[in-house]
């Protein structure tokens, strides 16, 4: 019986939520295109436009002996320009919000998992013009494809994981920003976007694996430019980054929730 | 059977130039040994319980700890020492307008806080035009939320949170706005809110205005409780202790 209690509680908790999510994810979207219709376009545009001036300027360097080195280039920037939005973005989510929450008794999780509404929305546009480009690449289109389902359902639990971390860390040192924005651009050329690791010796390579965002980036051009499903090792490498991100950002929401208030 | 009790609590803050500092800036005093928090405590040892449809009062003067107990009772915050137990929903209303959203409209507005006070969307169907016509924002629904004066803000704040039917409301300085037409609209509805055995905790500068409508008052000091119990005779003797503090300063 007081199973049932409780389930039927929880059911009613998630319904609950579920309206206030809903108007979170609103406000978000009003807020960050302030009701323009570019504003939207522009979140696509602006991976493309990326994409496009990497291409004209890295295609003499790197792309000589590089077969499809449009999808190469754009497969890396899709997932970084990703990564680097949902999680920039979602640093902020606490201390935009910091006047309910330290009024109102809410679920401060919400505020985060609204925010990377957008991003993730993005994303899958920006996914569909890399699809376009693919085919002007001359890619062919296999059932292999459904296996890109992971590293992008992955690298979605790993930026909310990683966001709940930078969100409660922003709340404490404000200039988390700026070290952040520096340790993405770093990122990014650790990320190998727009040139090959085979340039590197066989012995360093391995190394490339310590950045999650390289994994996914490597997951998506095996199977969109080589056609192979990634070896099991690599599937189990993504796992445990999107677990370690989401583990370590609920355990410091879990331990910090009240203290939060000490700080904003 | 209390629907609020409140044993022991004692609340410290934490303060000091921990605030704001940068992550480059707390490891250079840490290394310096530079840093340092200091504790003072808001709150100390305050026990009352309160049984359904009692409506309590807390006076006392500015620092006196009681928006910091209200934060406490509301979930908000957790009491360092002490336990707070509440039965019931919570319809909290600290500071009333923070938490607005000035670019979305007044209709968007409403649901939002709605949804931050926990309400579900079809009871916010159903009572929205009543929030709105109790506030008297009829005209402004589409409006932008900034473009609200003050007190139509906060008559707003107060629509949402009173129209609907929490079992404790607990309200923060809320009773002071809008114009005089709306203060006397605001205290009937109060009253008759408590009619329905609704709990409430009210914050107030305001003397008479608790006597009329508190049967129980707590009295707060710097953190320590003076008094609790029947109200107006803890308001005689806050009345009398304000009298003494201003003959002293004489």
């Amino acid at each position: 019986m007081d199973l049932k209690k409780a389930i039927t509680k929880k059911v009613h908790q998630l319904k609950k939520h579920q309206f206030l999510f809903e108007e979170l994810v609103k406000r978000d979207f009003k807020q960050k295109y302030k009701r323009t219709v570019l504003g939207m376009a522009w979140s696509v545009i602006s991976p493309v436009l990326h994409f496009l001036v990497m291409k004209i300027v890295f295609t003499g360097f790197f792309g000589r002996d590089m077969p499809h080195y449009s999808t190469y280039l754009f497969a890396g920037n899709v997932m970084y320009s990703f990564f680097r939005e949902s999680t920039t973005g979602g640093m902020n989510s606490l201390m935009l919000n910091k006047h309910i929450f330290t009024k109102i008794n809410v679920p401060k999780y919400l505020f985060l998992l609204s925010r990377n509404v957008s991003s993730i929305i993005n994303f899958g546009l920006t996914l569909i013009v890399f699809f376009v480009f693919c085919i002007f690449d001359g890619i062919t289109f296999t059932w292999k494809f459904i296996f890109l389902l992971y590293p992008c359902v992955m690298l979605m639990l790993f930026n909310i994981g990683l966001g709940l971390i930078l969100s409660a860390l922003y709340v404490f040192f404000r200039d988390i920003q700026y070290l952040y924005d520096i340790f993405t651009m770093l990122l990014m050329y650790m990320s190998a976007i727009y040139y090959s690791v085979d340039a590197y010796a066989s012995y360093i390579q391995p190394a490339f694996l310590i950045n999650p965002v390289y994994c996914v980036i490597k997951y998506v051009r095996e199977i969109v430019i080589n056609g192979t499903i990634p070896s099991l090792g690599l599937h189990g490498l993504i796992l445990f980054y999107t677990l370690l991100a989401l583990g370590a950002g609920a355990l410091i929401y879990k331990k910090k929730n009240h203290a939060f208030l000490y700080y904003v | 059977m209390a629907i609020i009790s409140v044993k022991n609590v004692s609340i410290r803050y934490k303060t000091g130039d921990f605030k704001s500092i940068g992550f480059k800036e707390y490891v250079m005093r840490k290394l310096t040994g530079k840093y340092q928090v200091q504790y003072f405590w808001a709150d100390k040892d305050v026990n009352f319980e309160l049984e359904p449809g009692d409506m309590l009062g807390i006076v006392g003067t500015n620092g006196a700890g009681k928006s910091t107990l209200l934060k406490a009772i509301s979930g908000i915050m957790v009491p360092t020492k002490g336990s707070v137990k509440v039965k019931g929903n919570i319809a909290a209303l600290l500071e009333l307008t923070s938490g607005f959203d000035g670019d979305l409209t007044v209709r968007e507005n409403t649901y939002l806080r709605g949804a931050l006070l926990g309400y579900t969307r079809k009871f916010m169907d159903e009572m929205y035009d009543q929030i709105i016509s109790f506030a008297e924002l009829e005209d402004f629904q589409d409006r932008p939320f900034k473009h609200l004066s003050s007190g139509m803000k906060s008559r707003l704040a107060f629509s949402i949170a009173c129209l609907v039917s929490p079992d404790i409301l607990i309200l923060d300085e809320v009773l002071s706005v809008g114009d005089g037409a709306f203060r006397a609209k605001s205290e009937e509805k109060i009253r008759s809110i408590l009619e329905q055995g609704v709990t409430g905790i009210l914050v107030s500068h305001s003397l008479p205005q608790v006597r009329q409508l508190c049967n129980k008052v707590l009295w707060l000091h710097k953190g320590q409780q003076m008094a609790f119990g029947e109200a107006q005779q803890v308001c005689d003797e806050y009345e009398a202790f304000l009298k003494s503090m201003k003959d002293k300063k004489k």
